[in-house]
Parts: structure tokens; C-alpha cells; sequence
């Protein structure tokens, strides 16, 4: 049993019974930020030891490979941990001045703590229906998340939420276990040989389908995205950071590790598929977003339009492609937690999120201005910043494909992604406040400032460093999209010495 | 006994179905426990069904001479709906908590989230 793949899963949910435990004192949310520590350093640990083996694997009570429950940790899953833990650090220090004490006596922070642990359960395990499990947990604590903090606005965009995860679960369950009874086995690098095998591949890819809809409906991915701006702009400012940042791109790392690792007999039909949505995603979701003028609403349409970018890595399936839907994956989830950050504290100093209510902000806070700038213009593809070169690469490998149109769709998204970051600068930063409001940082007690503050300017810091020195993350998503694109070493490592 | 189960599961799913697009919450949540069994229904099925043969070892954890059920579909479908019935739970809970701030449960006609002006 190899602690290192068991402890990142561990930590956050003692964390969380100890913080829901001790949640009438007042700073129980330092034991969410003390946990959150841990498990950085552990997921820190755990790409070190990534780094060194390539892949890794154990077994949860000694059963032997197919048959007991693996943990396994390849680069994208390994990256996928530490990701985790870098926005459950930043937005469990920027919570504590954000989530109030009722909210934290309804158990905010135990809630927190397990949907960090769900996420990173679900990035860790190499078992189909324990994903499912893992799903169930994030699923069920971001529900709590979603409602807790209770205005009737919440309750409307849960019950939207609710409904349609509950749905995407069913489809999920209901493939896992077909999978189940047509090749016997859960265990996902068992499956890849059990699936190749199987005499009809045509039942193989209607159950591909389900995973594909399962899990396209968690990603929201079109034409199964309407919860998601249904929802994300209701509850509190730091939940739907984490949201924002964590649970679409579960969808999606779900969808990367199903088709490339199990169903990659029939790419023509399913791959196909995943491009025609890629684009369809791109478009709806920044045309939606021009459409809007509520600070939230447009980031969350920018998060499905985001997603078809990733979406796109996985349908071209070259390896520059897969490499850049990994780079974009890392990239995105710190830039686009990073803008509902800002998109809180803009709440808090000029008191609404209405993009036509506020202004002001460049003149009176522009130390906030620039930290929006700097996400904003990433997420747009602006050269030096991070998403300059996760776009770079996705276009240049659908231009190598010969995908002219998928490069065009591409790059008219960052395009209106530019609108639309204009528009908030201009309603938000630029222009005077309708009321003639000065709302100045310091306005903010220096404690919540600096709570609020060092977390964005560590994710900003983030941005640009990955803007700046491209090559070694490039390197790793490389070797990431390569283990990605032929598992061999993980279907061996798995089955072979998973059994020790 | 197979077909019978798939032919029961389709059938749960149809009204599952039809439950599920009458646009009233309450509707909606009974389709979707009905939905939910006919997926555990499924599975229980697609796990092969062996009669009278218990999923047990002889003395000394030597392999029956006969054959023998296969347990891990049961494993799953009892934690498939555990898993169900909380997340049931939650749901009948939210409604509940939907009713007394909206005073109907008619789906189309919660708009506070998203107003029907675009965004205003």
C-alpha cells in the first residue's frame, strides 16, 4: 500500500470532520486552511514521486489488481492533485474572509474540505464505478455548498443544478454497469484490453456514448450545459470560484481518461462527435456570454466555452492536441478561478455584481484593476500569458490536421472572449460609478484585505510565471499528453505491480 | 428471468421519462427515483442472475465444485442506492425548501436566477 497515492485523499476529509466537529468556534476555518496546507505539500510529494516513476499505482486493501480498488496517478492526474490543492488553498484562505460565521456554523468548511477531497479522489482513482463514488461525494457537498448562505436566488439555481447532476450521475451508473456486465471488469486499464477484445464493438460504443453524455453533462459541454449558468452565479463569491475552477474540469479529465485510455476502438465515430461538440461549446458558450451583463453570468458562460477548448485537446487526439487540452486544462482552472476572486472582492466594494450598477474600480482600486487584467487577458490568449500558449497549440495542431474550420472556431472564441472582457472592463473598472462611489481597497479591514488579496495575487503570479516560462510546464504536458495517448506503462504498472 | 427484469427496466424508464418532462418538481423527483431503479434493476441484470448458487467459498476457502453467484453486482447496486437514497434525501429537501420560497413548484415558471429580460 503506497501512502502517497492514499494521504492527498485522506487529509482533506479529516479536515472536514474535525472542522464540521469544532464549526461553532469561531476560526474553524483554520483548520480548513491547515488542511488545505497538508494536502498541498502531499500533492506536492506526489508529483515529485510522479516525476520520478512516471506512473504509480496501489491497491486499497491489498486486493489484487482487477479486482480490488486501484489508486493511480499518471502526470495529468498527479498535476490534476496539485492543481486541486493550489485553489483549495487559495480559495480556503480567501473563504475566511468571505463566508460568514452562520454560514460557517452550517458546516461550510467541513463541506468544502470534502469536496476538495471528492475532487482529488476523483483525479486519483483507476476505478470506474469507485469514480462514480468519488462523483457522488463532490456532487453531494456541492450541493450543500450551493444552498448554504440561502437566498431564494440559491435555491433557484440549485434546484436547476440538482436535477440535472442527479441525471448525468444516472447515465454514469448506468454505463459503469453495463460496462460491468459486458466485460466483467471495473478496473479502468483492465478495461482498455477488456473493451479491444470484446466480440461486439458496436454495444462498446453505444456504452461510450453514455460515458460520453455522463460525463459531457458534469463538463457542461454542449448541448448539455444549461445548469451551469443557471447556478454558479447564486451562491457565495468563494464557492463559485471553486466551482468554476474544480467540477466542470472533473467532467472533463473524466472524459479525457474514458476515451483515451478504455474507448478508442471506434475514434471516427466517438472522436468525431467530441469535435463537432468542441466547437458547438466554444461558440454557444462566448456568444452566450455577450449576451449577458451580470460579472458572474458572463465568467460562467465563459466557462463552457473554455471547456471546448479543452474538449477539442481530446477530439483531434494527436499528441500536440491532447498536449494542448492538458496545458489548457492546468492553465484555465487558475485563471478562471482567479476572475470570480475578483469578480468578489468588485462585489464587495461596490456593492453589486450588475456590470451596469458598478464602475469606478480602475481609479479607486487599481492594484484590483490589474489583478483582473491579468487573468482576463490570459483567458483571451494575450501573448505572454498562459492561455496565449494553450490556444497557440490547440490551433496549431488543428491547423496540422488540416481542421481549418476547428482552427477558425477556435480563434473567433478568443476573439469574442476579448469582447466580453472589455465589456466588464469598461462597465466595471473604467467608467465613473453610477452613484459617484469611490470604492477603495482600503476600505476593507486589513485583516479580510489581506486574506482577500494574497491569494489572487498568488494565482495572478501563477499566471504569468506559466506565461513567461512556458518550457517546463510544456515539457510536462508533453510527457503527460504521451502516457495520455499510449497507457501502456499505465495499464502495466496497474495490473502488474499494483499487486504488491 | 433476464427479460423480464429489461422489459421491467424499460418500462420504469418510460415513466420515468414522462414523469420527468411533466415540468412540476415533485414530478420530476419521483422520475428520477424511478429512473434510479430502473438503472439498479439494469445492472442487477446485466450481472448475470445464478439461481440457488450462494456467493460462498467451502471450508478452507476452496472454490464450490458447482457454480456460484457473482456478489460484486449486489456490492454495487447496494451502494448504488445508498448513494441514491441520500441524494434523494437532499433533492425532497431542497423541494420542500423550493416550495416555501416560490409558493408552486412549476419548474418553467422559476425564473429568479435567470430573469426572463436577458440578464437585467
Amino acid at each position: 500500500m503506497n501512502w502517497t497515492l492514499a494521504l492527498p485523499i485522506l487529509v482533506p476529509f479529516c479536515a472536514a470532520a474535525l472542522a464540521f466537529l469544532l464549526r461553532n468556534r469561531r476560526g474553524s476555518g483554520w483548520i480548513s486552511v491547515g488542511g488545505s496546507v497538508l494536502s498541498l505539500i502531499l500533492a506536492l510529494q506526489l508529483l515529485a514521486e510522479v516525476l520520478r516513476h512516471g506512473v504509480i499505482a496501489t491497491q486499497m486493501s491489498a486486493w489484487a489488481a482487477p479486482f480490488g480498488i486501484t489508486l493511480a496517478a499518471d502526470y495529468l492526474s498527479a498535476a490534476m492533485v496539485l492543481i486541486t490543492a493550489i485553489i483549495g488553498l487559495a480559495v480556503a484562505l480567501w473563504g475566511m474572509a468571505e463566508v460568514g460565521q452562520i454560514s460557517a456554523r452550517m458546516g461550510w468548511h467541513g463541506l468544502f474540505q470534502t469536496l476538495i477531497g471528492g475532487v482529488t479522489g476523483a483525479f486519483l482513482t483507476g476505478d470506474l464505478f469507485n469514480l462514480y463514488v468519488w462523483f457522488e461525494v463532490l456532487l453531494i457537498s456541492s450541493f450543500g455548498l450551493l444552498v448554504i448562505g440561502g437566498q431564494r436566488k440559491a435555491v433557484d439555481g440549485a434546484v436547476k443544478y440538482v436535477t440535472l447532476n442527479l441525471i448525468s450521475t444516472v447515465l454514469f451508473l448506468c454505463a459503469a454497469g453495463l460496462t460491468y456486465g459486458a466485460t466483467g471488469t471495473l478496473n479502468m486499464a483492465d478495461l482498455r484490453a477488456a473493451v479491444a477484445a470484446h466480440p461486439d464493438q458496436g454495444l462498446m460504443t453505444v456504452i461510450a456514448m453514455m460515458f460520453m453524455i455522463g460525463f459531457g453533462l458534469k463538463a457542461a459541454v454542449f448541448p448539455l450545459f444549461f445548469w451551469l449558468p443557471a447556478s454558479y452565479h447564486t451562491p457565495h463569491y468563494a464557492v463559485s470560484a471553486v466551482f468554476a475552477g474544480l467540477l466542470t474540469k472533473v467532467g472533463v479529465y473524466a472524459l479525457i481518461r474514458v476515451f483515451t485510455l478504455i474507448f478508442v476502438g471506434d475514434q471516427g465515430y466517438t472522436h468525431e462527435i467530441l469535435l463537432w461538440v468542441a466547437c458547438l461549446t466554444m461558440l454557444t458558450g462566448v456568444l452566450g456570454a455577450a449576451a449577458q451583463s451580470d460579472f458572474r453570468k458572463i465568467l460562467s458562460f465563459h466557462i463552457i466555452s473554455q471547456i471546448g477548448y479543452m474538449v477539442l485537446g481530446l477530439a483531434l487526439m494527436t499528441p500536440l492536441a491532447v498536449m494542448g487540452g492538458v496545458f489548457y486544462l492546468l492553465h484555465h482552472i487558475i485563471v478562471k478561478a482567479n476572475l470570480f476572486l475578483v469578480a468578489g472582492v468588485s462585489r464587495r466594494l461596490t456593492g453589486s455584481s450588475d456590470l451596469y450598477a458598478i464602475g469606478g474600480l480602475y481609479r479607486s482600486a487599481p492594484l484590483l484593476a490589474v489583478l483582473f487584467l491579468i487573468p482576463a487577458f490570459s483567458l483571451a490568449g494575450f501573448p505572454p500569458l498562459s492561455g496565449f500558449w494553450a490556444k497557440y497549440v490547440l490551433v496549431k495542431a488543428s491547423l496540422d490536421l488540416g481542421q481549418g474550420l476547428v482552427a477558425f472556431v477556435a480563434l473567433l472564441t478568443g476573439l469574442l472572449t476579448i469582447f466580453s472582457m472589455t465589456k466588464i472592463w469598461a462597465e466595471a473598472f473604467w467608467k465613473a460609478h453610477p452613484d459617484g462611489r469611490q470604492p477603495r481597497l482600503a476600505s476593507i479591514p486589513a485583516r479580510a484585505r489581506v486574506l482577500l488579496l494574497s491569494p489572487m495575487i498568488a494565482l495572478a503570479l501563477m499566471t504569468v510565471l506559466i506565461g513567461l516560462f512556458p518550457d517546463p510546464f510544456v515539457t510536462f504536458a508533453t510527457t503527460g499528453a504521451e502516457q495520455l495517448l499510449d497507457p501502456s506503462a499505465y495499464v502495466a504498472t496497474v495490473l502488474e505491480r499494483g499487486a504488491e | 428471468m433476464e427479460t423480464v427484469l429489461a422489459i421491467l427496466s424499460g418500462v420504469l424508464s418510460a415513466c420515468a421519462v414522462w414523469l420527468m418532462l411533466s415540468g412540476n418538481l415533485l414530478r420530476f423527483l419521483f422520475g428520477l427515483l424511478l429512473l434510479s431503479n430502473a438503472v439498479n434493476l439494469a445492472i442487477f441484470a446485466a450481472g448475470r442472475l445464478t439461481e440457488g448458487a450462494p456467493p460462498l467459498l467451502g471450508q478452507g476457502g476452496a472454490l464450490p465444485g458447482h457454480q456460484m453467484a457473482n456478489s460484486l453486482p449486489q456490492a454495487l447496486l447496494l451502494t448504488a442506492i445508498v448513494i441514491g437514497f441520500g441524494l434523494f434525501a437532499f433533492a425532497l429537501a431542497l423541494t420542500i425548501r423550493a416550495y416555501r420560497a416560490f409558493g408552486h413548484l412549476e419548474v418553467d415558471r422559476m425564473r429568479l436566477a435567470e430573469p426572463e429580460e436577458g440578464g437585467k
